[in-house]
């Protein structure tokens, strides 16, 4: 309450119209702080979310574009290399010369593995009888890395085996060496605290702020406040403020729970990462809108932002089902949810410290969703006062 | 002086007129009663007219101010209750006095003057920090009523104000009226019940669209040749084409 009456002795010295503004924002605070069981749910369900889905949920996630680094380009290198490319789980999507341009792949997500091949890789097999490759499996998703892992594992070992029956005469040995990029412990939080935040986010902007802008025109209280003095956009901004601060309450509780609890490092920049939120943040408050201009009962909002927000944020976001997995129309859907840029972006900035050039694509797509989105919306609610 | 001037005001959406051409004044301390049987495009009007839709031929000024393109000056000297209960059932009753003030730009100084003000005027001093749902529905009445003219505007539009609420306390309301219209408060008010037609100075009845009758409630029921308000209102609304009351 102390924030109350700082900002109440601040607003003397403002114009009338902040004050205007203020005092409706201060009471969409008291809607909320009166409705102890809504403010209950608001801050306590996103921590009950990150534990449960932190600690509860496996998830079975394939990715398989791979990166091929190979020096020696000799009849082995290729022979592996063709007998992932044949196989349904893998496709070289690129072929690189420096170990850089893997590091590069990996922060954009654009590949799940890379393989590297030793120089003069045949030569020294056919010399020593043996030969190492190395698979790197990007780990963020520990389930993906692992299949990875044992599906290239298995291919390999069959070309091994082709070889030496072709030789006929020593038998070879080629050992894959596998290394877990950016979680060698394999913990499934790492993929999940991401994905709860697309979610939480989504739930409480939109969901919240939709049913709070529809319950004022069922009640009959929009009719009156489009007759004051205020404009429009200030009562959807004053009524916008309030799921604004809570959310930025969230983002703060599952931020320390994924770090303290579910332990996930944060390799990139604090900043950035806050950055990429808040954007998400803002496309979850249009979409919000959006909802509200378009229906009139609070139960229909409700309704739509659980069908059509929350069910493909859990279901196509590749928070449970990895989107490279899904058959390709749901993959072409997927890609009109904001959640699934969104937990891409964070899982590159979070755990694998990628810089704002990495992650550039996702942060445009939100953007434009943001836009596209609050477009529509000022728009439909001009032409409803029609 | 006049306060509101409607000349050939019309709204159509499509090919349903829902306004068709009223021309009407309503001057200053008036109490003007704005009747019709439910369609006969009462809410139109009024929307119209508090600037919260435009109409699409006709003109109308409301407190001196053009509806077409100064619907901004025109919220701010009008008033507005609907016949939806406007006040926030979980605030209190200073808190929502409060809200309205300050929407209306009441300056922080003067919010804690007109509360006290307000609750006095109703009688509510007790009732201060009771949340609005707690009140029964004609003291919440009255409480709007006050809320809606905290900023004193020179019109207050009141959209079915007493529905559902009990004769007693509907009396109660029509003072609150009284005075605010002796403070030089322009009152326009619809209603469903013809004995609150006879508190209006004057009354103008809505048939399809059109004003089919507008004057002194004594000299509509000498014209119509009837006893009460309530017969004159039944002779013009029987002549409408989508009679429903």
């Amino acid at each position: 309450m102390k924030f109350f009456t700082c900002w109440q002795g601040k607003r003397r010295r403002q114009n009338r119209k902040f004050a205007a503004f203020s005092s409706f924002v201060h009471k969409e605070f008291l809607h909320i702080f009166r409705d102890m069981w809504t403010t209950l749910i608001l801050l306590l369900l996103p921590v009950l979310m990150t534990v449960l889905f932190g600690f509860g949920i496996t998830t079975e996630i394939k990715n398989g574009k791979v990166a091929v680094l190979d020096p020696s380009k000799d009849v082995a290198t290729q022979g592996i290399v063709d007998k992932l490319a044949t196989s349904e789980y893998f496709t070289i999507a690129y072929r690189v010369n420096t170990e850089q341009e893997i590091d590069d792949l990996f922060k954009q997500s654009k590949i799940g593995m890379a393989i590297v091949f030793n120089e003069k890789f045949y030569e020294n097999m056919l010399h020593t009888g043996q030969a190492q490759i190395l698979l790197l499996a990007d780990a963020t998703d520990p389930n993906t890395a692992s299949m990875l892992n044992t599906y290239a594992g298995m291919l390999i070992a069959s070309y091994q085996m082709e070889l030496s029956k072709n030789l006929g005469t020593t038998p070879l040995q080629i050992t894959p060496e596998l290394r877990l990029l950016y979680n060698p412990t394999m913990k499934g939080s790492y993929s999940t605290a991401p994905g709860v935040l697309g979610l939480v986010l989504i739930l409480i902007c939109a969901m919240m702020t939709s049913v709070a802008i529809v319950k004022e025109k069922q009640m009959g209280t929009m009719e009156v406040l489009l007759v004051s003095p205020l404009r429009p956009i200030t009562i959807i901004l004053a009524k916008t403020i309030p799921y604004f601060v809570l959310s930025l309450v969230n983002l703060t509780s599952i931020l320390l729970l994924s770090y303290f609890l579910l332990e996930v490092p944060f390799v990139g920049s604090f900043l950035l990462l806050i950055a990429v939120c808040l954007l998400y943040i803002f496309v979850a408050l249009a979409f919000g809108i959006l909802i509200s201009t378009l229906v009139n009962s609070q139960l229909v909002a409700m309704l739509i932002s659980g069908m059509v927000l929350m069910l493909p944020v859990i279901m196509l976001s590749g928070l449970l089902f990895p989107v490279n997995n899904m058959p390709l129309v749901l993959q072409w859907f997927s890609c009109v949810v904001p959640a699934r840029w969104f937990i891409t972006a964070i899982k590159s900035v979070m755990i694998k410290g990628a810089g704002f050039d990495a992650i550039i694509k996702e942060f445009l797509i939100l953007l434009g969703m943001a836009v596209v989105l609050l477009g529509v919306s000022i728009k439909k609610f001009k032409n409803r006062l029609e | 002086m006049m306060t509101i001037k409607a000349t050939e005001l019309t709204k159509t959406f499509g090919n349903f007129t829902a306004v068709d051409h009223i021309t009407f004044a309503v001057q200053k301390g008036e109490i003007f009663g704005f009747l019709g049987a439910n369609g006969a495009g009462k809410t139109t009007a009024m929307r119209m007219l508090c600037g919260l839709s435009k109409p699409t031929s006709g003109e109308a000024t409301v407190a001196g101010f053009d509806v077409r393109t100064q619907s901004e000056q025109i919220k701010k000297n009008i008033g507005y209750m609907s016949q939806k209960f406007a006040l926030y059932e979980n605030l209190k009753v200073w808190e929502n006095i409060r809200l309205y003030a300050g929407i209306y730009g009441i300056k922080g100084k003067e919010i804690g003057k007109r509360i006290d003000m307000i609750l006095e005027q109703l009688g509510f001093e007790k009732e201060k920090n009771t949340l609005v749902k707690e009140l029964p529905l004609g003291w919440k009445q009255k409480l709007a009523f006050s809320v809606s003219i905290i900023h004193e505007p020179q019109i207050v539009f009141l959209d079915e104000p007493t529905g559902g609420v009990d004769p007693v306390t509907r009396r109660q309301f029509w003072e609150l009226i009284y005075q605010a219209a002796d403070r030089g408060i322009t009152a326009f008010v619809t209603t469903h019940y013809m004995d609150e037609a006879e508190y209006c100075n004057r009354v103008s009845i809505m048939v399809d669209g059109r004003i089919d009758a507008l004057d002194t409630p004594k000299n509509l029921k000498y014209q119509y040749n009837a006893n009460t308000m309530d017969e004159v209102f039944h002779m013009l609304a029987r002549k409408a084409k989508t009679a429903k009351s």
